[in-house]
């Protein structure tokens, strides 16, 4: 089917793409939910960090990898996850804590990592995987392999010496990484207005003589198309980029988040904003997807993380002698 | 056999592991035609060429967090840091990244990696060069420390260190490099955690590291001719810990003196101590662990304070006689 001319898609991505997209931001979405009415219920335990609002992003930035693509994420990381091919299930189990979790219920929320399809993991260090990530395009350049690195990492993170240390290296050395900071106006209570004072995230880019470009963090279609340039101008040594995706996270910082840093007013601007609406209203005004078939997707997302729940809760607790495995290697 | 310095035993090790193994590459500031801040990488880059021994910018968090992420991806990186000192500037990427993703990730991926950097006082360089700060990465799971005391210990500790799929400090002692020992030519391994029992003796243990191995053996020398045999056990590497040997020695002596370099309060010798009170050796104790280190100040530039900072072979004499009741 002929896509309307209003609609600028990324040419690279299949319509069968396309649609799975939009069935993974469900995914994303309802992951979160549930996992933040599971920490209200009390039912896990520890911390966690929600990307609901946020899905255009992980989703757009990661729809153009392959599993030899690598990607590092961030303590709001579950959306990554998902966009990089993790399955809900395994997640939902590290959360629960038990041993058919991604990291066998030693990691938790913050430090998912499925390094088979390329998800050099989440990070409870602000910033801390930024210099991973040039790592791991160092290793591509030096080995001449053609994958390249997503850094997804906040606004916040744009303030530590290692994102600067990390940006640079990467600029020097032209690696093949794509720097994609989701900037959701907060570092925990920080707006990014008092702690900064560019204009846009991307314009630090200039600092290191690398483009930087502001994409619209709740538009998928801009997001792919933005991480397309990005990606074709890493693989073909040109390299990196800083994508700043404007976005807003729908919940607190983390569990307990009174949010009196922000006005109620403002939330309910960005959920009008809502990436999963405005995708599924794209697909529909493309005629790639119909009214029935995005709500029979919806359903099946909501399906999948139902089954995941299923799946954790039935899923055996590590025991006190795992306690001192896997220190070293 | 030939006889090479301590310095040249790591350059020659790290070649003849690059040599060998394409993954292996060293990144670190002034490595390149400079050599090194302490000459070590000198003529490298003429064999290895820049990509593999890599200049990189006054960034050491990016450059230990560059080489965590090139190790989980299939390299063996070798860091190198002009001091030890600086690895305060690179400890998250260390102590956070480094020795804790194969344990947060469920066992999956590792990390290995080498930074190598230069300890130590003696050198006039002042409060912020001069510092022996093993115990903070000693204390921390995933990481091993090594501190060799000679040439010979270094070329073999630090293959052994390349060749391990964990994340490694390599402590090299700047008033070290220009000693010379006995080195093979040839490649060869030290694993880790295997102490070296330096000197063999009777009355009492002493259980040093680093700069203090050869003091230690000063200091020795010089109670024989008092007629006290002192036996010299040197760990070699911290993490793992050879504490049999350690052990072992005790309970033969029944005393010992636990000397290191590094300030005493919350050194690696109270661990060293706690570990043999705590072991089958106390029973065999005729006299109270004796622990020496550092002075509780910043090391101070000028040099007779420099060298009081630090245990000298007087205060290892005088430590020992200590444990016989004979000061």
């Amino acid at each position: 089917m002929e896509l309307t001319k209003d609609v600028t898609l990324v040419p690279e991505v299949s319509q069968d793409k396309l649609i799975d997209l939009y069935r993974q931001m469900w995914v994303i979405r309802f992951f979160d939910e549930k996992v933040d009415e599971f920490f209200a219920k009390g039912m896990i335990h520890g911390t966690t960090h929600l990307a609901v609002g946020q899905e255009a992003s992980a989703a757009g930035a990661c729809a153009l990898l392959d599993n030899e693509d690598k990607i590092t994420s961030t303590h709001r990381g579950h959306g990554h996850c998902i966009a990089k091919g993790a399955t809900a299930d395994r997640m939902m189990a590290e959360l629960f804590g038990r041993t058919t979790g991604y990291c066998k219920g030693k990691g938790g929320s913050m430090h998912i990592a499925d390094l088979d399809i390329g998800n050099l993991g989440a990070n409870g260090i602000v910033a801390g995987g930024i210099p991973l990530a040039v790592g791991s395009a160092l290793t591509a350049k030096m080995k001449g392999l053609d994958y390249v690195t997503v850094c997804f990492f906040g606004d916040g993170a744009t303030n530590e010496g290692s994102f600067h240390e990390a940006v640079n290296l990467a600029s020097i050395w032209d690696l093949p990484v794509i720097f994609v900071c989701e900037n959701n106006l907060y570092g925990m209570s920080g707006n990014v207005n008092e702690m900064t004072n560019v204009k846009h995230i991307a314009d630090r880019a200039a600092a290191y003589g690398i483009p930087g470009v502001v994409a619209d963090g709740n538009d998928i279609v801009d997001m792919m198309n933005k991480s397309h340039d990005a990606i074709e101008r890493a693989r073909s040594g040109e390299g990196p980029t800083l994508i700043e995706a404007k976005t807003y996270r729908w919940k607190g910082h983390s569990k307990s988040d009174a949010k009196k840093y922000r006005t109620r007013e403002e939330e309910n601007e960005w959920k009008a904003k809502d990436p999963i609406k405005r995708y599924r209203e794209v697909l529909i005004e493309a005629g790639i997807l119909t009214e029935e078939k995005a709500e029979e997707i919806r359903k099946s997302a909501k399906k999948e993380i139902e089954d995941a729940v299923e799946f954790a809760e039935n899923s055996p607790m590590p025991t006190v002698d795992d306690l001192l495995t896997d220190v070293y290697a | 056999m030939r006889e090479i310095t301590y310095s040249e035993a790591v350059r020659e090790a790290l070649s003849q592991e690059m040599r060998k193994n394409d993954d292996v590459y060293i990144l670190g500031e002034d490595i390149g035609v400079y050599g090194g801040a302490f000459g070590v990488t000198r003529g490298m880059i003429e064999e290895f060429g820049p990509d593999r021994i890599r200049n990189t910018p006054i960034s050491e968090a990016g450059i230990a967090g560059a080489a965590v992420g090139s190790a989980l991806t299939g390299m063996r990186p070798i860091v190198e840091l002009q001091f030890s000192d600086f690895i305060t500037i690179a400890m998250d990427q260390m102590a956070n990244q480094a020795a804790k993703i194969r344990y947060m990730y469920g066992g999956k991926g590792h990390v290995p990696m080498v930074l190598r950097t230069p300890s130590g006082s003696g050198t006039g360089a002042a409060a912020q060069h001069s510092q022996s700060l093993e115990a903070w990465v000693a204390h921390i799971p995933g990481l091993k420390v090594v501190q060799p005391s000679t040439g010979y210990d270094a070329k073999g500790l630090l293959k052994a260190a390349i060749d391990d799929d964990n994340p490694v400090i390599f402590y090299e002692h700047k008033t070290l490099y220009g000693t010379k020992s006995d080195v093979p030519e040839e490649q060869y391994s030290i694993p880790l955690g295997q102490a070296a029992i330096k000197r063999e003796g009777t009355d009492v243990t002493i259980v040093a590291y680093a700069v203090m191995v050869p003091r230690a053996l000063e200091a020795a020398k010089e109670l024989e001719k008092e007629g006290i045999s002192v036996e010299v056990v040197d760990p070699r590497t911290l993490v793992p810990l050879d504490k049999e040997t350690i052990v072992k020695s005790v309970s033969k002596t029944g005393r010992v003196v636990v000397a290191h370099e590094a300030v005493k309060r919350g050194g690696y010798g109270g661990e060293i101590a706690s570990m043999i009170a705590e072991s089958d050796a106390f029973d065999f104790l005729d006299a109270p662990i004796k622990r020496l280190g550092g002075a509780e100040s910043p090391i101070p530039y000028n040099p007779e304070l420099e060298k009081a900072h630090v245990p000298q072979v007087p205060d290892l004499i005088q430590a020992v006689k200590e444990t016989l009741n004979k000061a």
